[in-house]
């Protein structure tokens, strides 16, 4: 699966390796013990995110953020939150095969993006990330950089983004 | 496509995010057995279905997932606000006032 899906010139269409991916669920009043236990100090404002290495954490909904570590760390990640769970009670869930990671870049990443996502997406700044819809699937958005984002989309919408990104990369490169 | 401003994420985000969810501000009863029959109808079924500015619960189902509540005007389908789920229904007088 970690061969290029599509690629011309203007963008290119990638599946990427698994990360360690959580869900976490933790009362904004709070956030500094998540903070602690993650090592990376969480985004407060929903759109936002922060990088450090390996690390990275989005802010999705008022208390809910994604949080990405290296597929090795997972382990070390859920016990640092275990151990702050009866002080501060939280949810963490581990959601690392739950979905894909499609990265798309290129010149031409935006075009191909809006051909199903319905955000105006020059407002996402780089470093965020924001939860919506690509077609009919629910995905979350993460702009890399002003023309490299990656879509995390649920194992069984994959095989449907994929295709629809597949028809619209040739599309664009017929000059459609 | 109509664009709906989310109270929560603060932005306007295209209506695809969203999910309609009935009408605002119906509290359930604190005591279904003390009701009659036709008052747990009404509760159940009974809505005003207003010509013109309607209270309703939308939910950011493909954002923040968040339910909260809009005005919005049946006739135009233009939406006056958006509100936090647990706030009052704002006045439609100060609102226009605003504007
Ligand atoms: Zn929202």
């Amino acid at each position: 699966m970690n061969a290029p899906v599509t690629n011309f010139d203007a963008v290119t269409v990638t599946v990427l390796p698994p990360v360690a991916r959580f869900n976490l669920r933790i009362a904004p009043a709070d956030l500094a013990v998540a903070s602690k236990a993650l090592d990376l100090s969480l985004p407060t404002r929903i759109g936002q995110g922060s990088q450090q290495g390996d690390r990275a954490a989005y802010c999705i909904g008022p208390d809910e953020w994604l949080l990405h570590a290296a597929e090795e760390e997972q382990q070390a990640i859920a016990a640092a939150f275990d151990k702050v769970r009866t002080e501060t009670p939280h949810s963490l869930v581990v959601i690392s095969d739950r979905e894909v990671t499609i990265g798309i870049s290129g010149p031409a990443a935006v075009d191909l993006l809006s051909v199903a996502c319905p955000l105006d997406l020059s407002r996402i700044p780089v470093g965020g990330a924001k939860r919506t819809v690509f077609d009919y699937a629910q995905v979350t958005l993460i702009r890399d950089g002003e023309d490299a984002f990656r879509l995390e989309v649920w194992r069984s919408y994959v095989p449907h983004v994929q295709g629809l990104l597949d028809v619209a990369t040739r599309e664009l490169a017929a000059g459609l | 496509m109509l664009l709906i401003h989310c109270p929560y994420c603060d932005d306007t985000l295209p209506e695809l995010e969203f999910a309609y969810a009935g009408e605002a501000h119906i509290a359930r009863p604190a005591d279904p057995s003390k009701l009659s029959d036709e008052e747990w109808r009404d509760f159940l079924f009974i809505r005003t279905n207003v010509k013109g500015v309607h209270a309703e619960r939308w939910r950011h189902i493909h954002g923040c997932g968040r339910f909260f509540n809009a005005l919005r005007d049946t006739v135009s389908d233009r939406f006056l606000t958006t509100y936090k789920a647990g706030e009052a229904r704002p006045d439609v007088q100060t609102l226009e006032a605003a504007e």
